[in-house]
């Protein structure tokens, strides 16, 4: 990364789509009718823009936004493969909001197929769906498919560029395409003579792209590689421009404290916030206020001296109240089938179990909270904004100000964190608001960490009710009933969400999330029922990572491990014996985590194992969690964890999501909690809703397997089974089984 | 009136109020954003700079207490020569989001300042106030230890 990255990013972040004296390859078969967004006023021209060539060098656009799980690195890396240029000359690049970058993969993964056991004909069944996100331009980074949805895609973006390059170089060399080489960003000829990329790129952008073939993964230099990530060096030197780092000629700073439960003001008092030094003035925003600086402090101190009287909260106003509401779904008949193997409701003969089990509502609480910048002028916006969803961003702006779309340019930074609280457009449209009563001038946003606690998109609270029966250490049936509120459901009223979940919920006929990490396990039991039970509340709720696996996994696979105890069974061999006849692969990630955390060893006095299995967003992932009793509290000492991505295309980041999705998941089982009084969240800041740090941070193993058929996810999937895995190692060390979250209230930790 | 300040061994001077807290004077007038904001109540430690040599969070310091010369991320290395955490930090590509990891740096260095060959209990104590919401403590640990021995064989 030398200064073509400045160079590039700098243009980028000024709001110019247009890379100057670039010129753009794509792959027209795939994007026809959706005009190349890097070449504008060209937009007859029917080519994507995945690859530019400029001046002075390589830049890869990436639709998919980089919120620390290395897309931009492995996106690249798809695209770099096949055009042939040196991994340290590469520049990567956000998109900005295109028809030409929606994601191919996202609604094919909303069709009611059994992942696990997708055939070739489903699995071209979902890419047909995908054309869905072209149609609506849905440009999201979620779900975990970016791979998916860029494994063939970006290495024919990369192979095309690569081609008519050649093409371009046989006719001024006097050689046919094949007979020619290219490595290095040029095109080398039999004789030796080349001609740099740089050279051929105009001519280039003429030819129609021919239909190329892939490279056979055994020539493979970067794919399959652990890759210096592109973002590193930027990242450790402080360069790095997130969107609450992004500095404009003339720009105020603003906070805002919108009601925390949720509804309007009845009146408000601003004389104390009016009177403050540096403040430039108070905006009256409907359900809250905004406060403009000449700082961002001196903002969010005015703002919090603003006397308010809220309306109250439409939802129950207490932790209790909101659970009886999801305790109540339960009465009404179930609103989704996940699954309904066999005759669960027939009389089985062996030992019946049942459990009710529950999880609190969850935080986000990204490192980097909310915030976004903008620029108001009279016919146009400009938005800086770290988002999952450009596009949807767009309109929902655009809306709010009563612009057309083409009018609002949405600048797409790095985050400090998703976690799948920035595919909403909050943050965004405040700044937009806020901007458009200062016209002229540009407005950074940033919200306090309290606003960006007591505002957030909460994880749903969720129970469920379960029933097993085993007999003669076999599973016979189990029979799930979950009740949350609807994510899906709940997402369809928010603009900024509202075209992918509704076209979500149409493909799945019923909330597939919902009842992930349960209806969608690998295993054979012979009567195997999974229904969900719909809360209707209007308390604000939102895509958390995992979604409703991080839930569904824990109920599921916690009382799995009940029914393997109730059978009197190694509680690993159990889990084995079920994923054999369904899921090769998931059998062999539970054999394999076995071997590695040494499983059948008896652990010495005071230390215990648990494991834990969930299959979700195409990959199963297996954790055995090793918990240790020390004189202070119960120390989680080791985690050993297996995984089956089909390919792992960049090991090394794959194990670093691995990691960090299971200390997402475990920080969550041990202390995540948000809890409402008077319908406002409790909890504000890191001192009372914090995560694990490093003294509490265990050693990790990870082993990543290739057996499976699809390539599956990578980013979400260490997150469900961390909370079981857990819950199930305090079991075998306390013989406590605690089933409702966080683990806190019951076990003392270290 | 203006507050002059040393800050990576360049002269700012500052015409906000006494009490405004440095991370805001850094980065709103200074442009200086590579120190981030994540909490402002020093329950993340994503601030942290050095101040006289020693590791502070930046949102509790205020502008007139600021006592000595003040080193940010931008000023821990530089494109040429990064520092020995820096290199540790690249070398075990320890960032995911990277938003917490100057704050982590700058800790990590004020650790291995006072103590060049730090346990990993030692790791675990001055780190601890470093909140990190991706998990990438493993890769601080080895980075820290890497650092430290590149800085004991410069030594």
């Amino acid at each position: 990364m030398g200064r073509v990255a400045k160079i590039a990013r700098r243009t980028f972040l000024i709001g110019s789509v247009a890379v100057t004296g670039g010129v753009a390859f794509g792959v027209y078969k795939f994007v026809e009718g959706a005009p190349n967004p890097l070449q504008s006023g060209e937009g007859s021209v029917s080519l994507n823009a995945f690859v530019v060539i400029t001046d002075e060098g390589v830049t890869l656009v990436s639709p998919k936004a980089e919120m620390g799980q290395g897309v931009h690195t492995t996106w690249a890396a798809l695209i770099a493969e096949e055009l042939d240029v040196d991994w340290k000359d590469i520049t990567v690049i956000h998109g900005p909001p295109a028809k030409a970058y929606y994601n191919s993969a996202l609604f094919g993964m909303a069709l009611p197929f059994t992942d696990y056991k997708v055939n070739d004909f489903q699995q071209a069944m979902r890419k047909l769906a995908g054309n869905g996100a072209k149609l609506l331009s849905l440009q999201m980074t979620g779900g975990s498919t970016s791979m998916r949805d860029g494994f063939e895609r970006m290495r024919l973006a990369g192979a095309t560029a690569r081609e008519v390059l050649k093409r371009v170089a046989a006719n001024r060399m006097g050689f046919k395409p094949d007979e020619l080489e290219t490595r290095n960003a040029m095109v080398i000829g039999p004789d030796g003579q080349s001609l740099t990329y740089q050279e051929l790129a105009s001519e280039a952008a003429e030819i129609n792209p021919p239909k190329v073939e892939l490279r056979d993964p055994s020539t493979w230099r970067y794919l399959g590689k652990t890759l210096p990530r592109v973002d590193m060096e930027d990242k450790i030197t402080g360069k790095a421009t997130y969107s609450i780092d992004v500095v404009l000629e003339g720009m105020k700073f603003a906070a805002v404290r919108m009601s925390p439960k949720r509804q309007g003001m009845r009146r408000y008092d601003a004389s104390a916030a009016k009177a403050m030094y540096g403040v430039d003035g108070v905006l009256d925003m409907g359900e809250g206020v905004a406060v403009i600086a000449d700082n961002t402090w001196i903002a969010m101190q005015a703002v919090e001296a603003i006397d308010i009287d809220w309306e109250p909260a439409i939802y129950p106003e207490t932790t209790e109240g909101l659970m009886d509401e999801v305790a109540a779904a339960f009465n009404a008949a179930p609103s989704t089938i996940g699954r309904d193997d066999g005759k669960v409701d027939d009389d089985h003969p062996g030992t019946e179990i049942s459990a009710e089990y529950s999880v609190p509502f969850l935080a986000h609480a990204t490192m980097e909270p909310m915030n976004a910048t903008a620029l108001y002028t009279e016919d146009a916006l400009t938005v800086w904004c770290g988002n999952q969803s450009p596009t949807a961003i767009q309109s929902a702006c655009a809306a709010e100000i009563g612009l057309d779309p083409d009018r609002v340019t949405v600048n797409t930074t790095v985050m400090g964190g998703g976690f799948g609280r920035r595919g909403e457009a909050d943050a965004a449209i405040l700044a937009a608001r806020i901007a458009k009563k200062r016209p002229g001038m540009p407005i950074k946003l940033t919200w306090s960490r309290e606003e960006d606690m007591r505002r957030d998109f909460y994880r749903p609270a969720a129970m469920a009710r379960m029933r097993g029966v085993v007999n003669d250490g076999q599973p016979i049936a189990v029979d799930v009933s979950f009740a949350a509120t609807s994510v899906i459901l709940q997402t369809m009223a928010r603009p900024a969400l509202a075209p992918w979940t509704r076209e979500q919920a149409v493909l799945s006929g019923s909330d597939p999330e919902g009842l992930s990490g349960a209806h969608d396990q690998p295993y054979s039991i012979p009567n195997y029922r999974v229904r969900g039970h719909l809360v209707s509340s209007p308390l604000p709720i939102g895509y958390w990572r995992a979604v409703g696996a991080s839930f569904g996994g824990f109920f599921f696979d916690s009382f799995i491990d009940e029914m393997a105890h109730a059978a009197g069974r190694d509680p690993l061999a159990f889990r084995v014996d079920m994923a054999r006849e369904e899921h090769g692969p998931s059998a062999k990630v539970l054999e394999t985590v076995g071997e590695m955390s040494n499983w059948s060893q008896a652990r010495a006095d005071g230390r215990a194992l648990g494991v834990g299995f969930t299959y979700s967003f195409g990959s199963p992932v297996a954790q055995v969690v090793e918990v240790v009793q020390e004189a202070a509290g119960i120390r989680i000492a080791n985690v050993w964890i297996a995984t089956d991505v089909g390919i792992a295309l960049d090991p090394g980041n794959i194990e670093a999501q691995m990691t960090g999705g299971c200390l997402f998941g475990l920080s969550a089982a041990v202390m995540g909690e948000i809890t409402f009084s008077d319908g406002e969240a409790e909890q504000s800041n890191f001192y009372d809703y914090d995560a694990l740090r490093m003294a509490s941070s265990p050693a990790f193993e990870v082993q990543i397997l290739e057996n499976a058929t699809y390539l599956g996810g990578v980013g979400e999937i260490g997150t469900p089974p961390a909370a079981p895995a857990l819950g199930n190692a305090l079991f075998a060390l306390t013989g406590q089984r605690v089933r409702k979250l966080p683990f806190n209230r019951d076990f003392t930790f270290v | 009136m203006a507050v002059s300040i040393v800050v990576n061994g360049g002269e700012y001077e500052s015409q906000s109020a006494p009490d405004t807290p440095l991370l805001w004077v850094l980065r709103d007038e200074f442009g200086l954003t590579g120190t981030k904001f994540g909490c402002g109540v020093a329950a993340c430690g994503a601030c942290t700079v050095h101040v006289g040599g020693e590791a502070r969070r930046s949102c509790q310091v205020s502008l007139g207490d600021v006592d000595g010369p003040v080193t940010t991320i931008e000023g821990l290395g530089s494109q040429e020569a990064l520092s020995a955490v820096q290199t540790a930090w690249i070398d075990n590509q320890v960032a995911q989001c990277g938003y917490c990891q100057a704050g982590q740096q700058m800790q990590a260095a004020s650790l291995l300042a006072q103590n060049p060959s730090p346990t990993d209990r030692d790791i675990d104590e001055a780190m601890n106030g470093n909140l990190c919401r991706c998990g990438t403590y493993p890769r601080i640990r080895a980075a820290i230890h890497a650092a430290a021995a590149a800085l004991s064989t410069e030594a």
